[in-house]
């Protein structure tokens, strides 16, 4: 029941918010996502006593098999968790800014949280589908209507491009769907293992098209910089920090277990494709001058090593990447925060304008260090744990992969530092030499995530635990 | 039966009003009562069939199938008579004249989904075709006009003569008429029924506008009015699909026949989507844009043609029912419009939020995106071509085709959402919002519960 509520309280509170005036939507958005943060943590503590109450099946259409099936497990959880925290974290940043139709926004931001809830629960295939492609839509209209100078070419590429994606796998869906013993869309049916291996084989890039595409990975990645830079940034935060664990989690939840063979037979593949992103985003990002580029090349070397690591598909790396993924969405949208306020104060995103902000703005230049370590993974930072794993991981695996995409590790810790340098020190000039320092709300809010990157940092056991059933039940198909 | 009689009494009947009620309010009311009658008595007549079939004379025969599809393509026309009726008055004086010309190629409708003799299929064929070449040219006084109704005039009769010699072949190669009594599934193909077959195939893909036989659809829907060109694209298409998978899938199919024809339709459904497809994105007029889509969905609908399975048969009803809701849903906004180009839709969102956000949705159905009726119809044909097992080369074009068309539609809702623009409408009343949002909810209620229709089949 509380699962089913996770997805209509920002449904319905979205629908709502178009209908609404003035100050309205802004409030309306902040309250749904108290109410949903106070759900999702409704629905942990459930998960520890009585799990199975968190499963839902209602029939949805007979004729075809599909289930209206909600459910959440470990990773389904903790991705809810993350949405939740995102969603509130983001509303209350931009809760200062004023929007052209403010209800629009409010309301589409509302409708994709609700598709990324239903992507993150659903527990049949066609129910995925359906919520998979509902949480691009609602992004598509808030990259084009509130985006930079570019947005329209920039995001219609991004929809086709996933768009394209989306409908491969949809034909793999049906293919499994034929196959099943009980012509169902049922979890239970899909991961029956009822398709032979050669059919397994080409299904695997039906479906790996569409989460490389979402992550992305190499070669996918195109649209991905451009969208991010084009993006209103609250709209980047989702993409960045949500909407690309849909790759990771498609492929851990839909992929692995749906077809290990072809997952078996192809796992070089994808890792090798995998590291080449990280390399060559790496070496990308460090020559960026745009602060929001830098960040979008960061993430792809971030998310390259996730999916080489999920495809490493060993109980290590898989639950080091659980934990990053939790951890990634954190830091990410933290550094996106920062670029929001400074272009906000100083309407520059080119890292060669900035420089000197730490005598004006201390506070801020704290929490950018922070969070940045944290993005390169500093021992007693979030980061730290979850990137130790997945080398692990992929150590067992086979240790040159490992070795070639560790070079991703000291990559970042040239870029990062990079960046931290040219904005925070240095000289100031006239432009940054007016930066103001934090806000309430955008204090509160940094704090928070600090907060939690210390916190795991330290203390990562609960993580770990609340990951360890999803590990097992990946692992258990092989 | 009762469809084919009352469509053809509603025909004469709407013929004879012209001749009584001067007031073209009054015909069109009277167009949509014989219309609601007439959809209530196909209907009827599904309580007395039950799940067999009534066979009329070894002519036609009339099945559960054939009631719903009447019931859809009626359906399809009511929403088209309420949103677009009032458009006929400015085509010409002879309004009850295109009421009576629509009745007609209803009752060929009817016809051709319930056929059972190869005569009646060349006769449905023929009633669907002649008052669709009056149609075309009832702007009598426009050039366009007059030509897109020459041209299709020409083709068609063209096509129908190599339709008739297909039918001609096959008698000469089996005796008989009947389509169930053919037995070209059995034993050796003898090379006259398939010479027979081939050429009904392409006659056939000719009036469904497949590709390489598509060449007269843009010309003919562009120049016609277009109140008509948005019925001429959507309910008689899909009655020429329905009377193509009829014909293929009773009397063609089993045995090493099927395979000889599958091929052959592969390739043109192949042809026909990424024609269709690619040449859509170049238009620059909507009104023209749409044509190629037509050409486009028509390659979706083919697959069911090739696949034989159930799948198919219900695929291709769903498909019928939401490609002609969302097209005319388009249709009976582009009519406001006083610019057909794309760059007449720009800022339609900030001067008419209702008609942006509910056009909205019937791109999206075209498009095939979810919790729209157009996802179910594109899934069911899909699936429909994958459970048919050696297809799946044709499913990933077909797929491949679906992102591409993606940029034509949505091509429509950046202008009206992302562009500045003052566009020109016609006046728009409060009825015609009402029923615009009554067919958006039709197309949304069928993506989230297509269970409720497809419960009938």
């Amino acid at each position: 029941m509380l699962t089913v509520l996770l997805i209509l309280i920002p449904l319905v509170a979205g629908l709502v918010t178009f209908g609404l005036k003035g100050s309205g939507p802004k409030t309306l958005g902040l309250i749904a996502s108290v109410a949903s943060l106070a759900v999702t943590v409704g629905a942990l503590f459930q998960f520890r006593t009585a799990p199975e109450s968190l499963q839902l099946t209602a029939s949805w259409i007979p004729q075809l098999g599909a289930n209206f099936s909600v459910g959440l497990d470990g990773m389904g959880m903790m991705l809810c968790l993350l949405t939740a925290i995102s969603f509130l974290l983001i509303f209350i940043v931009i809760y200062n800014r004023n929007y052209e139709r403010s209800n629009c926004f409010y309301g589409l931001m509302l409708l994709s949280q609700a598709g990324l809830t239903g992507v993150f629960t659903a527990y049949d295939a066609m129910l995925f589908y359906v919520f998979w492609e509902l949480a691009l839509i609602p992004v598509y209209f808030l990259c084009s209507l509130w985006g930079g100078e570019k947005r329209i070419p920039v995001t219609f590429k991004f929809f086709v491009y996933t768009f394209a994606g989306s409908l491969l796998m949809l034909v793999g869906i049906i293919y499994i769907y034929l196959q099943s013993p009980d012509k169902s869309f049922s979890y239970a049916s899909f991961t029956a293992g009822s398709i032979d291996a050669h059919a397994q084989s080409w299904l695997f890039w039906l479906f790996f098209a569409a989460f490389a595409i979402k992550m992305p990975v190499f070669p996918f990645h195109t649209w991905q910089p451009d969208t991010y830079e084009q993006s209103p940034t609250p709209v980047t935060m989702v993409l960045s920090g949500i909407m690309v664990k849909m790759g990771l989690f498609g492929v851990m939840r839909w992929l692995l277990p749906v077809l290990p063979k072809g997952a078996d037979m192809w796992s070089d593949a994808a890792i090798v494709l995998s590291i080449i992103g990280i390399v060559y985003a790496s070496c990308i990002a460090i020559v960026q001058s745009d602060f929001k580029r830098l960040i979008a090349y960061s993430s792809i070397a971030h998310i390259g090593l996730m999916s080489a690591a999920i495809f490493a598909n060993n109980e290590q790396s898989l639950q080091g990447v659980l934990i990053q993924l939790f951890n990634h969405g954190i830091n990410i949208i933290g550094l996106w925060i920062i670029v929001e306020i400074i272009q906000d104060r100083l309407k520059v995103k080119n890292l060669n304008d900035l420089g000197g902000i730490a005598q004006y703005a201390p506070r801020m230049a704290i929490f950018l260090v922070i969070i940045s370590l944290a993005n390169i993974g500093l021992p007693l930072t979030n980061g730290f744990i979850g990137e130790f794993l997945m080398f692990s991981g992929l150590f067992q695996f086979n240790p040159w992969f490992m070795a070639v995409a560790g070079l991703g590790v000291i990559l970042a810790a040239v870029y990062t530092l990079n960046m931290v340098q040219k904005v925070i020190f240095g000289e100031s000039n006239q432009l940054t030499a007016t930066t103001t320092d934090l806000k309430g709300n955008e204090m509160l809010v940094l704090s928070i995530i600090v907060v939690i990157i210390i916190a795991l940092g330290v203390y990562p056991k609960p993580m770990l635990d609340l990951v360890s059933s999803t590990t097992e039940l990946v692992n258990k198909v092989y | 039966m009762n469809a084919l009689i009352f469509t053809a009494l509603s025909g004469v009947v709407m013929m004879f009003a012209g001749l009584f009620v001067r007031n073209k309010q009054h015909i069109k009311f009277i167009a949509i009562a014989a219309l609601l009658i007439t959809f209530g008595a196909n209907l009827a007549e599904l309580s007395t069939i039950a799940a067999g079939s009534r066979t009329v004379y070894g002519m036609i025969t009339i099945s559960n199938f054939s009631i719903l599809f009447n019931a859809v393509a009626f359906g399809a026309t009511l929403l088209f008579f309420l949103l677009s009726g009032s458009a006929f008055e400015k085509v010409g004086e002879h309004v009850s004249d295109y009421f009576a010309l629509v009745f007609f190629i209803l009752s060929g409708i009817t016809l051709a989904s319930s056929f059972s003799s190869l005569l009646m299929l060349f006769l449905a064929i023929e009633i669907i075709s002649i008052p669709q070449y009056i149609l075309a040219g009832s702007d009598k006084k426009n050039p366009k006009s007059n030509e897109a109704s020459l041209k299709y005039f020409l083709m068609g009769s063209f096509s129908t003569g190599i339709l008739l010699m297909g039918i001609t072949l096959i008698y000469g190669a089996t005796g008989t008429f009947n389509i169930n009594e053919l037995g070209l599934g059995e034993g050796e193909v003898s090379p006259l029924a398939l010479c027979g077959i081939i050429l009904l195939a392409f006659a056939l893909s000719f009036k469904v506008s497949a590709a390489p036989f598509h060449f007269w659809t843009p010309d003919v829907y562009d120049g016609s009015p277009t109140v008509f060109t948005s019925f001429m694209a959507t309910v008689v298409k899909a009655g020429g699909f329905i009377a193509f998978i009829r014909i293929f899938h009773i009397a063609f199919a089993g045995g090493v026949i099927s395979e000889h024809w599958q091929l052959l339709l592969s390739v043109i459904t192949a042809v026909t989507l990424i024609i269709g497809n690619f040449t859509a994105v170049f238009q620059q007029s909507v009104k023209r844009m749409l044509a190629y889509s037509s050409i486009a969905q028509a390659g979706f609908m083919l697959l069911a043609v090739i696949a034989l399975n159930d799948l198919a048969t219900k695929g291709i009803i769903l498909y019928a029912a939401a490609y002609s809701v969302a097209t005319i849903g388009i249709f009976a906004v582009l009519i406001k419009l006083k610019d057909y180009t794309f760059d007449g839709f720009n800022g339609l969102a900030r001067t008419q939020p209702l008609l942006a956000v509910t056009t909205t949705i019937f791109l999206f159905s075209l498009a095939g995106i979810p919790l729209t009726a157009g996802f179910f119809a594109k899934y069911f044909v899909l699936a429909a071509a994958v459970q048919q097992g050696n297809l799946l080369w044709l499913v990933i074009v077909a797929v491949l085709c679906a992102a591409i068309s993606v940029y034509y539609y949505f091509r429509v809702i950046i202008a009206m959402y992302f562009k500045q623009g003052e566009p020109q409408t016609a006046e728009i009343t409060g009825g015609f919002k009402f029923l615009l949002v009554l067919t958006a909810a039709i197309v949304i209620i069928l993506g989230v519960f297509p269970g409720l229709l497809l419960q009938l089949i």
